[in-house]
């Protein structure tokens, strides 16, 4: 909304500082927000995990044990692990079993894709805590699961297995970020030309072939989107390992919240919550990396 | 022939894999509605009987509704902090577009690739270091970050919609921009901001674990619920409450998308005609 070019008419002083007055009014709660919230607070977090923990709010003194503590403690390695694995776990099935139903959307659904999309993602504007409250109610001992399998004789005493494991976690995941995954796979598959598709169905080449050699591989960005997008909310969660997990399924996002609270060490929670972001990091760069070198090629 | 008769038998195979997808999404959900009216404490079936008591006991529930009243003021002053700054950014992104509107516009949408305990802990730390203290104002600038990256991808999707042309003309006729912006750019904008608000309010009024590091001494409606989680005696209750809440979300959720597809088809002028 510059100035166009075709006005030659020159611009008074006046108008001109108002045009700065605007634009710098415009942008700075943009930039107000952004350079406190989310700069200053993540080199904040930052910077206190190179800290030791005197009990003063910044640290006592630079150090780099904080780090080094993750190391050598296995716990700490076994929680990061397990966190990674879950977290793996959740991305695999939700990517997978979203596929379908963006494909569906995209190809299939019609008139009613605005209607469907819309079921599909309405559960994600529902409460995350009811949502999983909702799972410890269905996984339950003396639950809702296990008494449908002791009323339809499919079981005859309650199956303890269901609640407290890592199993639970994945599930509720799941569900919880199924919406996630939807959105960015759909809009993928929106952008496949279907000039292409019809170009090679007149070529004769059978529907799988143009799924596994169009379809999919254009898709791929939606798809490595859709991933990230599920595996950043759930490598850090809190809720679902606490209320339906058990001890067997500590997460990073519990460890991290412990030394906020109970063991008041929040220097060492900063490394975590690092090691934590760096690991995102990571998986960003991987999928951009990985999106100029095999992505869509139309 | 053959290629399209193949693809609508999958058509099929696909319809009855979505009816199951559906299914799973809503059925964990519907449990809490269902047995919110099941006259037993504990949640299994077969169902014991209906009753209003868990709803009733929410009536009178002191705790219960300042809670609310929290969650509420906490979601309004969030959704309206979100949506201005989310507009602002968007607009100078799309209509400037100079490498630092874009930036601050990235950093914008940058909390969706941070986990909420991370957001929850960087916040408790900054609001600690400004004197302020875990409060409700502290919940606010959180659940604003937590609902940014949504009121800036609304509000960027609807300016990029919007043909310059209107804007041009308007200034070509010697509008200044904060006339244009006002006049021509806002009224068009209005269903996505509106949107906007409320998706950003009900980021907020569902938001748990910003809000568990970043409370003082009044929680949120989450967080209420979250300490009730603890007596197996109050879950009945947290039923009915979950009920109230999932239904207010829905509505809520669903009166964004109606306002948002009405205006997002609507590119006409707001001057009347006449």
């Amino acid at each position: 909304m510059s100035v166009s070019a075709e006005t030659d008419h020159p611009i008074p002083a006046a108008s001109a500082r108002q045009r700065r007055l605007f634009q710098f009014g415009m942008s700075a709660p943009g930039a107000l927000a952004t350079s406190i919230l989310v700069l200053f607070a993540l080199g904040i977090v930052l910077f206190l995990s190179f800290r030791t923990n005197d009990g003063s709010l910044l640290g006592g003194a630079f150090t780099l044990r904080n780090f080094l503590d993750t190391l050598s403690d296995p716990l700490y390695a076994t929680i990061i692990l397990r966190s990674l694995a879950i977290a793996g776990f959740v991305t695999f099935a939700t990517v997978v079993t979203a596929y379908p139903v963006a494909y569906y959307l995209a190809f299939h659904a019609g008139k009613h894709r605005g209607l469907l999309l819309f079921i599909v993602t309405l559960p994600f504007w529902t409460s995350y805590l009811l949502r999983v409250f909702a799972w410890k109610v269905v996984l339950a001992y003396n639950g809702v699961l296990n008494s449908v399998l002791l009323t339809t004789g499919l079981t005859s005493e309650p199956i303890l297995a269901f609640l407290n494991t890592p199993a639970a976690v994945v599930v509720t995941l799941a569900h919880a970020y199924a919406a996630f995954a939807i959105l960015p796979i759909y809009v993928a598959l929106e952008n496949v030309p279907r000039s292409l598709i019809e170009a090679a169905e007149d070529l004769g080449a059978r529907p799988v072939t143009i799924f596994r050699k169009i379809i999919l591989p254009i898709s791929m960005p939606g798809v490595m989107g859709a991933a990230l997008v599920v595996f950043v909310p759930t490598v850090g969660d809190y809720v679902t390992p606490a209320l339906v997990g058990g001890p067997s399924s500590t997460m990073i996002g519990s460890m991290i919240q412990a030394q906020f609270g109970k063991a008041n060490d929040w220097p060492f929670g900063a490394a975590l919550a690092v090691i934590v972001m760096l690991v995102i990091l990571a998986l960003v760069v991987g999928v951009r990396f990985a999106d100029k070198h095999i992505g869509s090629r139309t | 022939m053959s290629a399209s008769a193949a693809s609508s038998k999958n058509a099929t195979w696909l319809k009855g894999y979505i009816l199951i997808y559906v299914l799973f999404l809503y059925l964990p959900i519907a449990i809490i509605p269902i047995f919110s009216f099941n006259n037993s404490i504990q949640a299994a079936f077969p169902l014991a009987g209906f009753t209003l008591e868990w709803y009733r006991s929410l009536v009178n529930n002191e705790n219960l509704h300042r809670a609310f009243e929290t969650s509420l003021i906490v979601g309004f002053s969030a959704a309206l902090l979100a949506t201005t700054i989310g507009m602002t950014i968007a607009y100078m992104e799309i209509s400037a577009g100079d490498r630092v509107s874009r930036a601050i516009s990235a950093l914008a949408r940058l909390p969706i690739l941070i986990p909420g305990v991370i957001v929850g802990i960087a916040l408790l730390i900054l609001v600690n270091l400004a004197g302020l203290g875990p409060s409700r104002t502290a919940i606010v600038l959180g659940h604003t970050l937590v609902a940014l990256p949504t009121a800036v991808v609304i509000m960027r999707s609807r300016f990029l919609s919007l043909p310059r042309s209107y804007s041009e003309v308007a200034m070509d006729l010697g509008a200044h921009e904060w006339t244009t912006f006002r006049r021509i750019v806002l009224p068009l904008a209005a269903p996505a901001i509106a949107s906007s608000f409320m998706l950003s309010f009900l980021t907020s009024f569902d938001e748990f674990i910003v809000a568990f590091f970043l409370s003082g001494s009044e929680p949120t409606l989450p967080l209420y619920v979250w300490g009730q989680l603890r007596f197996p005696k109050s879950l009945p209750s947290v039923m009915a409450l979950g009920s109230v809440i999932l239904l207010a979300s829905v509505v809520i959720a669903t009166a964004a998308e109606i306002i948002r597809r009405r205006g997002a088809s609507a590119t006409e002028l707001p001057v009347s005609s006449k």
